[in-house]
């Protein structure tokens, strides 16, 4: 892409899509070790999750800051635009990510009270992973602007979906046949819940990342298996 | 005054991908046309077939660095490069289906229906009523009882007349620069043109006179096809709702104006609003 003549703003654009890149891997970090939280019963790595949140949270004001101030000062038009609004977006996306990741760091501390139960933990943990992977490979696609990339997140939306249908039903087989679990289970599931909903926060910022390269909507309808009531 | 053709053929796709947005804009009917339009000052070629629809009741933005043509192409429109001298203009105008270019076409009142404001306000040193009554004088288009009347009806309609009301005869350059321009436009409508062309209407003025100009801009829509040369971009925007961007003597891209500011098509359209050059 052709510099612009005004060097300084050039500048500040490339700032800010460099901190909201920043705020990306913070917030991939905080995902990926709240897991390895609940996989290990780390107790430790918990609590740092915990208090890492507020980082990202100055993060996003701090973005979201230079934005407006960009908007203010520079009036970005057209793909400057883009970028500027899709920096907002994509920092309030992980900001929300952030806060659900400390929030599985939290339930992961309670789990650590009661028994293990590895086969549950180790079905979390695939789909943590594949979380983990889908926000890496979004990030990846907005610091390269590539937009295939992008709708690849995009259109594997599905996968997430159905890893937590099914711990949704392992859960309910565990709570059934022994209610003593139900307390663990119970934590379990919001912390598959929030994956899922971390998931979806992927593929929102991969549908900003397309517009922001393309300045076109995804236009296609989304992949979606709710099957709520198979449940 | 020529006769309006028939409905104007459809012959052909358009040129460029122009028609994309303008089907899907609220407004008119397509206004003018122009197909393949070049201009030669001399040896030298200052614009590349220009092919263009400009919608009726609507605002056009021509944007562009300095040099690229859009000054040109306005003045196409209303014939003023007839009095450039060496000035040559090949390919067709159409204003309302018919050719601007037809021998039989009189560019004297060709420029009653298509007015021109310039970028310097430039009131004739007469009184304000003289200034706005002077077309109409020219063009025998109203006696005595009626000339009053039009000229006050201009005056409004350019938003000036509160302001002039209790003046009328007094010199229009004695006015400030906005209403200077206020009272040229009020000149341009008092002979009841279809089109007014703009050439960067408001370069001279203040942000606050350029806000009341653009208001008025936004009010004379309704009646009238509009075409304005800006440099600023954020006028453009502001102001029109179709855009067409010019570089190097050609038409790059047109569209609609939301369009163009958020996801222009062309590389150059997108450097240029940016500012990566011009």
């Amino acid at each position: 892409m052709t510099e612009h003549t005004v060097k300084s703003y050039e500048d500040e654009l490339n700032t800010l899509m460099a901190e909201c890149a920043r705020m990306g891997g913070q917030a991939e970090a905080q995902v990926a070790d709240s897991l390895e939280a609940v996989v290990r019963r780390d107790q430790l790595l918990a609590s740092t999750v915990v208090s890492r949140d507020e980082k990202l949270d100055a993060l996003e004001a701090e973005i979201e800051r230079k934005a407006i101030r960009l908007i203010a000062l520079r009036q970005p038009l057209a793909n400057d635009l883009r970028r500027t609004v899709g920096a907002m977006k994509i920092a309030h996306n992980l900001e929300r990510i952030g806060d659900l990741a400390k929030n599985i760091a939290k339930r992961s501390l309670v789990l650590v009270e009661a028994e293990p139960m590895t086969p549950l933990t180790r079905s979390i943990e695939r789909m943590g992973r594949l979380v983990v992977a889908r926000l890496k490979s979004v990030l990846d696609a907005y610091t390269g602007s590539d937009v295939e990339r992008a709708i690849a997140v995009w259109s594997r939306d599905d996968e997430v979906d159905e890893h937590y249908n099914s711990l949704f039903r392992e859960l309910l087989t565990y709570m059934m046949a022994d209610p003593r679990t139900i307390t663990a289970c119970a934590h379990l599931l919001f912390i598959a819940k929030n994956l899922e909903r971390i998931g979806d926060h992927a593929t929102n910022i991969a549908e900003i990342v397309h517009y922001e390269i393309t300045g076109e909507d995804m236009t296609a309808v989304r992949p979606k298996t709710d099957d709520l009531t198979a449940a | 005054m020529q006769t309006k053709l028939a409905a104007a053929p459809e012959d052909g796709p358009m040129h460029l991908s122009i028609d994309r947005a303008t089907a899907a804009a609220p407004v008119g009917e397509i206004k003018i046309t122009a197909k393949d339009v070049a201009v030669f000052y001399g040896e030298k070629q200052a614009l590349f077939d220009v092919s263009l629809d400009i919608p009726g009741n609507s605002v056009t933005a021509f944007i562009g660095p300095s040099g690229c043509g859009k000054s040109t192409f306005l003045r196409c429109i209303n014939r003023m490069n007839d009095t450039i001298t060496g000035c040559r203009v090949t390919g067709r105008i159409e204003l309302d289906g018919g050719d601007i270019n037809d021998k039989k076409i009189d560019p004297v009142l060709l420029r009653a229906r298509v007015g021109m404001v310039f970028q310097k306000p430039n009131p004739f040193p007469k009184s304000i009523f003289e200034n706005v009554a002077y077309g109409l004088r020219i063009h025998g288009l109203a006696n005595k009882t009626e000339m009053g009347d039009i000229v006050e009806a201009s005056l409004k309609r350019a938003g000036l007349w509160a302001e002039v009301a209790d003046r009328l005869h007094q010199s229009g350059s004695g006015l400030s620069g906005g209403q200077q321009q206020r009272l040229v436009i009020a000149r341009a409508i008092a002979v009841s043109p279809e089109v007014i062309l703009m050439d960067e209407p408001c370069s001279a003025l203040d942000p606050i006179a350029t806000a009341r100009i653009e208001e008025l801009i936004d009010e004379l829509r309704s009646q009238y096809c509009i075409v304005i040369v800006t440099h600023s971009m954020a006028q453009a925007a502001r102001v029109s709702q179709k855009t067409a961007f010019f570089h190097m003597g050609k038409l790059v891209e047109a569209g609609r104006t939301d369009e163009m500011f958020t996801n222009p098509r062309d590389s150059r359209t997108q450097d240029y609003i940016t500012g990566r050059f011009g």
